[in-house]
């Protein structure tokens, strides 16, 4: 027979359609997914149904409206519809910069899932639960060598919620100081990630956002001019979400400190700076981690994550309680802070999650983490190189400073030359079994595309994406409707999206479906 | 000495020597030590990463870790009655099958196209939670219970512009701690006193305390002590009548058989997703939603992704997205939009969607009342032990009580040393946080505990009472 021709980088693909019915379509009377256990008779007997032991007004008058439908039915829709979301384990996920999508090990969620964690009550009594407490403490212990800080919490269950507890512990160092009324003002740059301003802003602070120079650093001059008294902190990302590194870093902090307020490092982007830049030689006063990006735990389509927080020892006092603490023996946990700012999430936030990351680190070690952030920085910086052989394709600001470990790109002479848009791309995109992300609002950088690599993804696969991209470019010159029409080959076609801003139209829920859509 | 990096590694490809030098080839490089050129001497960090060594292999890494891990004693092991916040429910098979997929476990932000089984099996969730809640709109689940209570009562501070909530005083005291903080500046929180008999909200109290800058009247069913508080028809009305928005923390797990706080006035309801299907994990897999109705005065105060239903291009075929994008912070408002959005626990909102699913509504229905003839067999035994009272409340309650003691004479701590000798984690120890109640603990019984469990418990404590 023939030799079989495979000799294109570009992927011939469709994603799985399987068109399925909305859960509750499923249903047909009397079955069921999944049987309960019943009170024993002598239960029973003793007490009754139960039931009429409620108050009448508290009683359920009919059973909820949910669905009946038999097990197997319920596992093919859920299958069918994982079948239809492209998570990270299946496409060469470097489409969602700031996100840090790398490979998340197997063994790591199998050491995770045994009863020895899943099936611990939080309020144990503290001897029963050594393993995990000891995990989480020598997490910490590797966090303060990786970062120069001196305490970790690892409470928050994400990136935004540790954005959030920093702004909460600069309240409170302010407040003890009693300068909490006159610093009323938090500065952030306009490439940190959204959520350096939002969750500062909820803290009741006035937000100060400094716009980039023409060499898309912070403006060294206007943050010049923004520092005051009323400065309460800096919260800043560094490399920023272009993946450009402010070299001055040290003296914007600098310059904080000695305004009286505190430096927040937003770490979000740490996975090139393993082993060789860290927030303690920076000036930052505390930061945090993804241990949900950087340190290879699942996303999980968005949480359960982990934001582990750390501290300088000056600022220990006010971090959420419990810490967890070491005293030669034992692991204990430790509710003995003086200011702090009380909990940021329920018991201890989220120990498997902690619990996946301690295992990712301690298959890598130091010279394992300085080979992520080395070959992150590597794949980035070749990713950079072969995309703009495309003309139409760049890095704003200077093409020649080398980004970390992603780099926010623009398409906008492509967009021009054809009026196909990143927007356009990224539907496009998908039909090769891929995923491309634009940017946060509002787009400073015109028809955004934010591409991350990381450390996972082989020379074969960048070749791969960088070779459907250029043929998708391409697309835009040569037959630009198969863009316009796309998604083509994915899961859905383009949804009339008219009625989400809509209040008498939009459906949030089925219920409100069936009632906006009924036919008179 | 200088770092070396770790060549060969399986979890990264391009460490292989030879495809490195390639690649710094193809972009005019020498070493790696020519990349993070941008980062000046000085901020490089030139000390050594005192990391402990690495495990050589997988095998080697499983097997260390298994061994700190086993370091453990869990609720398979030991009989479990603790609750307070976390709660040990059977976890159907199909719930971990679905989300150890890695479709989802690895899924993250996609488009609606691509990751159109994130956006369905969400709206799905979202619908069916909003069947078990008897309302309109639920959100893309938040942190937990106590995240989704602080977003309520900042909701509730936005819709009505008032700076005051009154809560409930029989609350979780951990659960107000993370409420305080979160609505702090902003929403002052104050306490309603209880009734040391019933456990129930003290009227004459919250009378008192509402005022015309109160926003938010903030009580929870079953209440953290495990009571049903049945006075919320006339809380919600004191509520109302003052201009205010009753806001009502539930535990679903409740819900097949007692009353949806809408049918006693709940404008908005938030509890924790957890006892829908999801593993104790050491406290880890709390999940908190926000439910409303569909009004735009609610839907636009909400931080939290929506997604919602629409037609695509294609008859017959369903469409997703999100509803009023506007609103949140990831939307051109940035620190403007409605506090703000990022990594929360959606892969604990599908889950529950799954458990849902399977259990319908009769399912929900034996699982609330197999759980109250457990939990009142539970109280009548215990009170049958000298000096015990299983039940402090004169109230009905749902799956947790609180278990009087004062009159054995024993502390609580003594009582759960020696159970845990006996193999049994005893009930929450309430006298640091509730010191008006005495010697009392908050104990928890589900589905899972068979009657020879209770039996075991009954005994043990009797045992350790009478001698």
């Amino acid at each position: 027979m023939k030799r079989i021709v495979r000799n294109t980088k570009v992927r011939d693909f469709h994603q799985a359609r399987w068109n399925e019915p909305i859960i509750f379509e499923l249903s047909c009377k009397g079955e069921r997914g999944v049987l309960v256990p019943g009170s024993e008779e002598a239960i029973a007997n003793q007490v009754g149904d139960g039931i009429s032991r409620i108050p009448l007004s508290m009683r359920r008058n009919s059973l909820p409206n949910l669905p009946e439908i038999n097990q197997k039915r319920v596992l093919m829709h859920y299958l069918r519809l994982s079948q239809e979301n492209l998570g990270g384990d299946m496409n060469i996920e470097i489409g969602q910069g700031t996100c840090t999508v790398k490979y998340n090990p197997k063994v790591n969620d199998r050491i995770a899932n045994t009863h020895k964690v899943t099936a611990l009550h939080p309020l144990q009594d503290e001897s029963t639960v050594q393993g995990i407490l000891e995990v989480i403490y020598k997490t910490d212990l590797i966090m303060r060598q990786i970062s120069g800080m001196d305490y970790f919490s690892f409470q928050p269950g994400g990136g935004s919620q540790a954005t959030m507890t920093m702004a909460s512990i600069v309240r409170m160092y302010h407040r003890v100081r009693g300068e909490e009324e006159r610093r009323d003002e938090i500065i952030t740059t306009v490439y940190s990630h959204p959520s350096d301003a939002a969750a500062p802003a909820l803290k009741g602070y006035k937000i100060i956002t400094i716009m980039a120079d023409k060499n898309g650093h912070p403006d060294f001059e206007a943050f010049k001019a923004a520092v005051s008294e009323r400065t309460a902190a800096f919260v800043v990302a560094n490399p920023e979400d272009t993946g450009i590194f402010n070299p001055r870093v040290k003296e914007f902090t600098a310059l904080v400190t000695k305004a009286g307020g505190l430096n927040c490092y937003d770490q979000a982007n740490a996975n090139g700076l393993f082993g060789i830049a860290r927030a303690k030689e920076a000036g930052f006063d505390m930061c945090y981690f993804n241990l949900h990006k950087s340190f290879g735990t699942p996303h999980g389509c968005g949480g359960p994550g982990s934001g582990a927080v750390g501290v300088v020892k000056e600022l220990k006092e006010f971090l959420p309680k419990p810490l967890v603490g070491f005293n030669g023996e034992e692991y204990f946990l430790d509710c003995n802070i003086k200011s702090s700012i009380g909990k940021v999430k329920a018991f201890i936030g989220t120990p498997q999650v902690v619990l996946k990351a301690y295992a990712w680190i301690m298959s890598l070690g130091a010279e394992g983490l300085y080979e992520v952030a080395k070959v992150a920085s590597l794949n980035n910086v070749y990713m950079i190189k072969k995309l703009l052989e495309y003309d139409g394709i760049t890095v704003p600001y200077k093409v020649d400073t080398q980004r970390i470990e992603q780099a926010r790109y623009t398409m906008e002479k492509i967009t021009q030359d054809t009026g196909i848009t990143s927007g356009d791309i990224s539907r496009r995109v998908m039909d090769f079994g891929m995923h491309i992300w634009s940017s946060h609002h509002p787009y400073y950088i015109p028809e955004p595309i934010t591409l991350e690599p990381t450390e996972s993804p082989s020379k074969d696969d960048l070749d791969e994406y960088i070779a459907t991209l250029h043929h998708i470019f391409d697309e835009a010159y040569n037959n630009p409707d198969i863009i316009h029409s796309a998604p083509n080959n994915s899961v859905t076609h383009q949804v009339d999206e008219s009625s989400f801003d809509d209040p008498k139209l939009w459906c949030p829920t089925w219920r409100v479906y069936l009632r906006k859509t009924k036919e008179d | 000495m200088t770092m070396r990096g770790f060549k060969n590694h399986p979890y990264i490809p391009n460490s292989n020597l030879k495809t490195q030098q390639k690649m710094l080839e193809e972009v005019g490089l020498k070493s790696l030590e020519d990349l993070h050129f941008e980062i000046p001497e000085e901020l490089k960090f030139k000390g050594e990463m005192n990391l402990p060594k690495p495990y050589g292999s997988e095998f080697e890494l499983n097997r260390a870790i298994g061994k700190i891990l086993n370091k453990n004693t869990s609720s398979n092991e030991y009989l479990n009655f603790l609750g307070a916040g976390c709660w040990q429910h059977y976890v159907p098979s199909i719930c971990d099958e679905v989300n150890s997929r890695a479709e989802f476990l690895t899924g993250y932000a996609g488009e609606p196209y691509n990751d159109h089984g994130r956006f369905q099996t969400l709206f799905e969730y979202e619908s069916l939670l909003a069947e078990l809640v008897d309302m309109d709109v639920v959100n893309v689940p938040t942190f937990d219970w106590a995240q989704a209570a602080a977003t309520s009562l900042r909701m509730a501070s936005r819709i009505t512009n008032r700076s005051e909530a009154l809560v409930v005083g029989t609350i979780c005291p951990d659960r107000l701690l993370i409420i305080t903080n979160y609505c702090d500046p902003g929403v002052k929180i104050t306490l309603i006193n209880y009734n040391k008999k019933t456990g129930k909200m003290d009227l004459d109290d919250l009378k008192k305390k509402v005022t015309n800058n109160t926003a938010a009247i903030y009580f929870e069913n079953p209440s953290f002590l495990g009571f049903i508080e049945d006075q919320g028809v006339e809380i919600s009305k004191i509520a109302h009548d003052a201009g205010a928005i009753s806001v009502v923390g539930v535990d679903p797990s409740s819900l097949g058989i007692l009353a949806s706080p809408t049918s006693y006035g709940a404008d908005i309801i938030c509890g924790d997703l957890q006892p829908l299907g999801m593993h104790m994990n050491y406290g880890g897999n709390q999940s908190g939603f926000i439910s409303t109705r569909d009004e735009e005065k609610f839907v636009l105060e909400y931080p939290s992704r929506l997604f919602g239903v629409a037609p695509t291009i294609k008859e017959g075929e369903y469409g997703f997205g999100d509803i009023a994008y506007e609103r949140t912070s990831f939307g051109n408002l940035r620190e403007k939009g409605k506090e703000y959005v990022g990594t929360q626990t959606a892969l604990l909102g599908i889950t529950a969607g799954v458990y849902l699913s399977l259990m319908g509504p009769y399912g929900m229905f034996e699982l609330g009342q197999n759980i109250m003839q457990k939990s009142l067999y539970a109280i009548e035994e215990l009170s049958k032990i000298k000096g015990v009272k299983g039940s402090k409340f004169n109230s009905i309650g749902f799956k947790e009580f609180v278990v009087d003691f004062n009159d054995t004479n024993r502390t609580i701590e003594d009582i759960n040393k020696k159970l845990l000798a006996k193999g049994i984690f005893g009930g929450k120890d309430l006298s640091n946080d509730f010191p008006e109640l005495g010697q009392c603990a908050l104990y928890c019984v589900t589905e899972v505990h068979l009657k020879e469990d209770i039996d075991t418990l009954i005994n043990a404590i009797r045992e350790i009472i009478e001698g």
